[in-house]
């Protein structure tokens, strides 16, 4: 019994391992430009946590096979070192693995987080509600008109609660249900909930950032990549959670412009 | 050290059916219920599990029966998308409290925990009482949320702020389901916050001649050391709780902002705060994470001494280990919300304990296979467990390094990397803990003994399907594959489905092993054979006293101990093992008394 269960637990951490080694199933290809610091403190933990992993699964199966067999009268042995060097071990080893990764992975949540977006970054607002996004550009004045909660009408297609009637700024925003943006320019997106909570996740630009009703946050990144992209919510709002979703366009700069004119001749 | 067991808790023992059995206040029994409605409690969690992953393996199969239980929730037996959510909320929130809380800590500490430390009984014996009937209206509302209005709340067992505090127009179940999942969750913080109290006051105040703190067994420890958390978790949840339900009927806004609206109607709330409800409910989260856990680690590292026939090889770094995770687990708490919105300097903040509760994770760690190393160890269904513990641990732990870090959770969090994380670390490892409890103390607890053939075939199926289940959680989670969807309508999403039907079949395979330990419990209850009063060869004094034990837990003669818990193969002893009652001089330089 505890020689089967030796080779099992062998043959399951093997097993585990392929999917990771072979990229069965990857990450998404990555098109932002700060993803690539993400990818790597995700590369270096993994080759940190696999080691660990499997060094630490076929130590116990082999100390499972080796010790549940033994003579009569044989004498308990004591691992050398007892537990001093091991509790040194776990403090040197694990501690200066965490300490490193956590001094490095600063670097990328600092490049997504703690850096302020460029002056000339364009700005973008999302408004999530359930269960679908919409998206709002400043238009040619460069500036957002307010909203005004009480106005939002689903059947007039108001969505943010603009009111275009009395407000200057609001006349020439420009309200859309995708997220088009132009290729490698800065984007500063700032998110709006209507209701509860919801999550901006696309994975592929590896920005993940929740909703926070009643209090607006912004995020910030440049895409690399022309393509299509999905936007997923990843927190729970409701029934229709698993279908709330927006495209996310990387358009040249050409096709964005194009884009956004036909866009303001639909408002 | 007192010895006031003798005095303070006497009281003889109950004759009538009722005192006996049902309202009792001997902690054996109460130990015995709890591990009831936590095995009642799994069933009905496992079931929901089962529901919902036939229905993400192939989403229109209709489940003979389904609309029975709700036939607005399943029409023609084929879950509607909130159904879906409903269900996962019930499958969370039952597991982890009324399973993970309950078996490990409340069933196994109340029947051992006086007896390891040589107490007659706890020392508020009708709180003990109360805290098991109080856990079990706590399940009794959450259960009747099934059957009141739209059913139960969708929000998920985190029961994020605004939806679950914004009544019924949030979705179905977000009016009375959220009460009731938040009556459910306030009664079930006192029933603990009673039996935290016990738990400490009998491990303080009610050790017997000779026991010192550091001779307590581990598990005793890891019950006491779960009890401070639970003392402090649970009293913040309560109140958040409180205020949720206020939220829904007394017109207050804790945790809802103004200007929301929904269906084109603004809401009448307004100024409270959306992220409040997240540090409250974490703040206790983390530590409930913990809870669940710890006493896992006291559970596996008793039945592994047992049968490895040694000690640790550091009875102290255990405890130390044990303690720091506890004390780590309240400075942790804001990794779940490195992208919640809040402070993003929090985030590095908050992610650096969480690196640093890996050191006390790995020591534990090496200190079990350091101390596998060069000993006898005897496989039984009760080390196989253990055993498996460990295996599931190291595998929960390290997906851990990914989510501590703040940059990583950009991708993962909210992904199924997390759902299998928190399922192997605490789903199936705390489980497998429970497991090796039971295989081990099933023969004190009742009597007999379990047939030990079942509970091999037992755990050699739990072991390879729960890592058939859990394994691939982690490849979606990778490949961006959300969590908390009730299909996979997505571009992305749609090459995964096939992980998620393997995932399905390897579910259905474990769930059915379960029903092996079912029966093996249930038939040995009534028919195992006849259990000697230390089958295992222990040390600690649960294996002094009869089988099982009396009333009293020692009958006339209250015991006295002379050794550290674990006197295993020393050498110059009369026998392999020495039991902490017994009077023999031991020429042992370890002996730390």
């Amino acid at each position: 019994m505890a020689k089967i269960f030796a080779v099992i637990i062998v043959l399951i951490a093997i097993a585990s391992a392929v999917p990771i080694v072979m990229h069965m199933w990857p990450m998404p290809v990555d098109i932002s430009t700060h993803g690539g610091l993400i990818d790597e403190q995700y590369a270096d933990t993994m080759l940190e946590a696999g080691i660990s992993f499997l060094a630490s699964q076929f130590l116990l199966a082999f100390f499972i096979w080796k010790f549940s067999i033994r003579t009569p009268g044989e004498k308990i042995k004591s691992f050398p070192g007892g537990a001093t060097g091991l509790v040194a071990a776990a403090f040197l080893l694990v501690g200066t693995e965490v300490l490193a990764l956590g001094v490095f992975g600063t670097k990328a949540w600092a490049s997504v987080y703690l850096t302020p977006p460029a002056a000339n970054a364009m700005p973008v607002q999302v408004q999530a509600g359930q269960f679908a996004f919409y998206f709002r550009y400043p238009g040619p004045d460069g500036t957002f008109g307010p909203l005004h909660p009480e106005q939002i009408s689903e059947a007039n297609a108001n969505f943010f609660g603009l009111d275009t009637t009395h407000d200057q700024d609001s006349k020439d925003d420009i309200v859309a249900a995708e997220l088009a943006i132009p290729v490698n320019r800065e984007i500063h997106l700032l998110m709006h909930s209507k209701d509860v909570g919801h999550s901006f996740y696309v994975p592929e630009l590896r920005i993940q950032q929740d909703f926070v009703p009643g209090l607006d946050v912004t995020v910030h990144f440049t895409a690399t990549k022309v393509g299509k992209y999905e936007i997923v919510c990843t927190q729970l709002c409701g029934l229709g959670h698993y279908n709330m979703k927006a495209y996310l366009e990387v358009k040249s700069q050409e096709d964005y412009d194009t884009w956004i004119k036909q866009q303001a001749a639909l408002q | 050290m007192h010895d006031m067991s003798a005095h303070a808790v006497q009281h003889g023992a109950p004759t009538s059916f009722i005192r006996k059995h049902v309202f009792s206040t001997d902690h054996k029994v109460i130990g015995k219920q709890y591990y009831a409605l936590a095995l009642l409690a799994a069933l009905v969690g496992m079931a929901l599990s089962w529901i919902m992953r036939i229905h993400l393996g192939w989403g229109n199969f209709a489940i003979p029966g389904l609309h029975l239980l709700s036939s607005t929730g399943a029409p023609g037996n084929v879950l509607t998308p909130e159904y879906y959510l409903q269900l996962m909320t019930m499958h969370g929130t039952i597991m982890v409290f009324f399973v993970l809380t309950t078996a490990p800590f409340a069933a196994f500490g109340n029947f051992f925990l006086p007896i390891q430390t040589g107490a007659e009984d706890m020392p508020f014996p009708h709180f003990n009482m109360m805290s098991f009937w109080v856990t079990f209206v706590g399940f009794l509302v959450l259960v009747a949320s099934f059957f009141v209005g739209d059913g139960p709340t969708l929000g998920g067992w985190t029961q994020y702020a605004p939806l679950s505090a914004i009544g019924s127009v949030g979705g179905p179940g977000e009016g009375m389901g959220v009460i009731l999942w938040a009556t459910s969750i306030g009664i079930f913080c006192i029933g603990q916050l009673l039996g935290s109290l016990n738990f400490i006051t009998t491990t303080l105040d009610m050790r017997c001649k000779g026991m010192s703190l550091m001779r307590l067994p581990l598990t005793a420890w890891a019950w006491f050391i779960t009890s401070v958390m639970g003392l402090t978790a649970f009293a913040v949840l309560m109140p958040a709780c409180i205020l949720l339900i206020l939220d829904h009927v007394a017109g207050t806004s804790f945790f809802v902002a103004s200007n929301l609206v929904i269906n084109d109607q603004v809401l009448p709330h307004s100024g409270g705060s959306t992220l409040l409800w997240q540090h409250l409910f974490w703040f206790f989260g983390h530590p409930e994470v913990y809870i669940a856990i710890v006493p896992g680690l006291g559970i596996v590292s008793h039945v592994l001494i047992t049968n490895m026939r040694r000690p640790m090889l550091s009875h102290r770094v255990l405890i130390y280990s044990m303690a720091a995770l506890a004390a780590l687990s309240y400075m942790v708490y804001g990794h779940h919300m490195f992208v919640s919105g809040m402070n993003p300097v929090s985030s590095l903040v908050f992610s650096f304990p969480t690196l640093v509760i890996t050191i006390p994770s790995t020591i534990v760690v090496l200190i079990w296979l350091g101390s596998l190393y060069g000993s006898k160890l005897r496989i039984n269904s009760a080390s196989l467990f253990a055993l498996g513990f460990v295996s599931m641990f190291i595998s929960g732990g390290v997906s851990g390094f990914f989510l501590a870090q703040p940059s990583i959770d950009i991708m993962l969090h909210a992904t199924y990397f997390v759902v299998g994380h928190f399922h192997l670390v605490m789903g199936v490892a705390a489980m497998f803990g429970i497991f090796a409890g039971t295989y081990f103390w099933f023969p004190k607890m009742t009597g007999r003994m379990m047939n030990e053939t079942l509970g091999k075939v037992h755990f050699i199926m739990s072991f390879i399907g729960a890592y058939c289940i859990f394994m691939p959680f982690h490849y979606l989670g990778i490949a961006g594959n959300v969590r908390r969807y009730q299909a996979f309508t997505d571009d992305y999403l749609i090459p995964l489905i096939p992980v998620h039907k393997f995932i399905t079949i390897a579910a259905l395979f474990t769930g059915f092993a379960q029903l092996i330990f079912v029966y093996n419990l249930i038939y040995s209850r009534f028919k195992g054979a006849p259990a000697p009063d230390n089958p295992w060869e222990g040390t600690s004094l649960e294996w002094s006293t009869a089988t099982p034990p009396p009333h009293n837990n020692f009958g006339d003669k209250m015991p006295v101990v002379y050794h550290d818990p674990y006197q295993y193969s020393v050498e110059g002893a009369s026998t392999d093992f020495v039991m902490q009652t017994s009077p023999e001089k031991l020429n042992n330089p370890k002996e730390e008394q």
